[in-house]
């Protein structure tokens, strides 16, 4: 199955933020977005869920094997981690989004599959730290079953480290099957997990480049933006 | 037992040592310096019949003809023995007086508190979930119109409606008049407490709805909301499910925080509806310049108000978990 985003358009009364989006995602394949801050990715993120603001137009087509989504069917997990209920254990948290799809959940095993101990299950949000709180977030988005993952910078805060650890699992979530569309600030990170990654500058879609045309000195991508994109960051990383 | 209570009870009661002694002063200092002669008021129309050396005999078997430093002093070794002293209004032992009128007050008072946050938050929460529609316009309206009105004047309306106009409710006293205690049927104890609690719960009803309406909708708008209903939670699932927690748990707080408002309310419908409680004791040792039982009293609302403010630090540890870790 695939799932295709087609020349997708948002905009808000203030004016468009997005214009001609435009990619496919297969099952068991990893996709990146990426582009400066403001460039729209976190829009793509809401347009697939169907959590646009109410005062937002939205044009263009997104299809699962040709039938447009509906929703709960691709799971997001939200950039902001105070998206976890400071109240509620992350147990509990976990199933409330099982419950939402009326489906059965095993907490330990949900906090296994993203590498955090049962112990987990009994803690507060305050108690965990930015990489727990990621992976529990993505426990949640799996806890709704769906097939179709959309991780809105699932590294942000997080060390090198724990930043890895993340990225792997949604690589792992993908090898075992599902669809997963990766939107980072992190493009090497990106370039270790996805097949091919989406360039978005204000709100317009530069390029779509297969992840190994991001190396060296990035000649091999086509658009100017994209390559000074990536020699940015490629500076940043060998700052001392 | 939880972690963080041993030593929230302990700061407490620190708190509560120190608290004490102060209030005792002041309330002795305020109580010495009130324009109000206790004999006279004692004495009251019967002048003519009382003359000047009884009137002295009577303040020195109330102990009056002393300096006011040794009669506090004189009080503090009473209390030291578990001994109010005596009410000049009542002819009574202080702990005799409040022992039997506490009961009456509490089940007003506890009534109304229970009824006042079941009311106020499910108004709270219906209102947050609607926000914007017609139930939280109508349900806004009425919490302002309800915090505007004072309790007086609502059981003069009370009484005006209920029980002269339509005869449904009794206008006064927590049995008939003139019936024994023994008499007294269930039914008939709680038909006499519907206008006061109602007074009383009016009252705290207001603040309470607003409150819950404003948390419920700040967890609405809050980006932990926002990811439920991303995955199909409705306003009303997140309202009544984990909105609650976020909702009512401010709400209990505040209430109980709010206990002394309450307490103090009491005072007025108990005078309103000639309720055999604390308060009305309190306006005749008011009025008699009752030392010993206002005192009594001063003291014991303070322990009450103490005691909703602990609780009230409780309910917040316990809804809040984040709360529980010392900052």
């Amino acid at each position: 199955m695939t799932l295709r985003i087609e020349n997708l358009a948002v905009s808000f009364p203030t004016g468009p933020v997005l214009e001609g989006v435009s990619l496919s995602l297969d099952c068991g394949e990893v996709v990146g977005l990426t582009g400066t801050s403001g460039a729209g990715k976190s829009i793509v993120a809401e347009a697939l869920v169907g959590a646009l603001p109410p005062d937002a137009t939205r044009t263009g087509r997104i299809t699962i094997a040709d039938v447009p989504v509906g929703p709960r069917t691709v799971a997001l997990v939200p950039q902001r981690l105070d998206a976890l209920d400071p109240l509620a254990t992350v147990g509990s948290q976990i199933q409330r989004f099982a419950q939402l799809a009326d489906r059965p959940i095993d907490v330990p095993g949900a906090l296994a599959s993203v590498g955090l101990p049962s112990q987990t299950a009994r803690l507060y949000p305050h108690e965990l730290s930015g990489g727990m709180a990621r992976r529990v977030l993505l426990a949640t988005a799996l806890a709704t079953g769906a097939d179709w993952i959309v991780a809105d910078e699932p590294t942000v805060g997080l060390d090198t480290a724990a930043a890895t650890r993340v990225l792997s699992l949604l690589a792992d979530l993908a090898a075992a099957g599902r669809g997963v569309i990766v939107i980072s600030h992190d493009v090497p990170g990106l370039v270790g997990i996805a097949s091919r990654i989406v360039i978005l500058r204000q709100g317009r879609q530069v390029e779509t480049a297969l992840a190994e045309a991001f190396s060296g000195a990035g000649t091999a991508l086509r658009d100017a933006f994209s390559r000074a994109l990536w020699n940015a960051q490629l500076a940043s990383d060998t700052q001392c | 037992m939880k972690a963080w209570l041993p030593p929230l009870l302990t700061d407490r009661l620190i708190r509560l040592a120190w608290l004490l002694p102060l209030a005792a002063v002041g309330l002795f200092t305020l109580i010495s310096l009130a324009p109000i002669d206790p004999v006279q008021a004692y004495v009251g129309g019967r002048t003519s019949q009382i003359g000047p050396e009884q009137r002295d005999a009577i303040a020195a078997a109330w102990g009056l003809d002393r300096p006011a430093p040794e009669r506090f002093a004189s009080w503090l070794g009473q209390l030291t023995r578990g001994n109010l002293g005596e009410s000049i209004t009542f002819n009574a032992p202080v702990l005799q007086v409040i022992a039997a009128r506490l009961p009456a007050s509490l089940a007003l008072v506890g009534l109304a508190f229970a009824l006042s946050f079941v009311l106020g938050t499910a108004l709270g929460l219906v209102a947050g979930a609607t926000r914007g529609g017609w139930p939280d316009r109508v349900i806004r309206t009425l919490a302002v119109v309800l915090a505007a009105s004072p309790g007086f004047w609502v059981a003069i309306l009370l009484v005006a409606v209920f029980a002269i106009g339509l005869g449904w409710l009794p206008a006064c006293c927590a049995t008939p008049p003139g019936q024994l205690a023994t008499e007294v049927t269930l039914a008939e104890r709680w038909r006499h407490m519907v206008l006061p609690v109602a007074t009383l719960s009016v009252v705290g009803i207001a603040p309470l709805v607003l409150h819950t309406r404003q948390s419920l909708v700040a967890f609405l708008d809050s980006p932990a909301a926002r990811h439920l209903s991303t995955h199909g939670a409705t306003p009303l699932r997140l309202a009544f499910g984990p909105g609650l927690r976020h909702a009512a748990g401010v709400a209990l707080t505040l209430h109980l925080a709010g206990a002394g408002e309450l307490f103090g309310g009491s005072i007025l419908a108990e005078a309103v509806f000639a309720w055999p409680g604390l308060g009305q004791a309190t306006v005749r040792a008011a009025t008699g310049a009752d030392a010993p039982l206002l005192m009594g009293i001063g003291l014991a609302t303070l322990l009450f108000v103490f005691m909703g403010n602990l609780l009230a630090d409780i309910a917040a540890r316990l809804a809040d978990p984040r709360l529980r870790t010392p900052a």
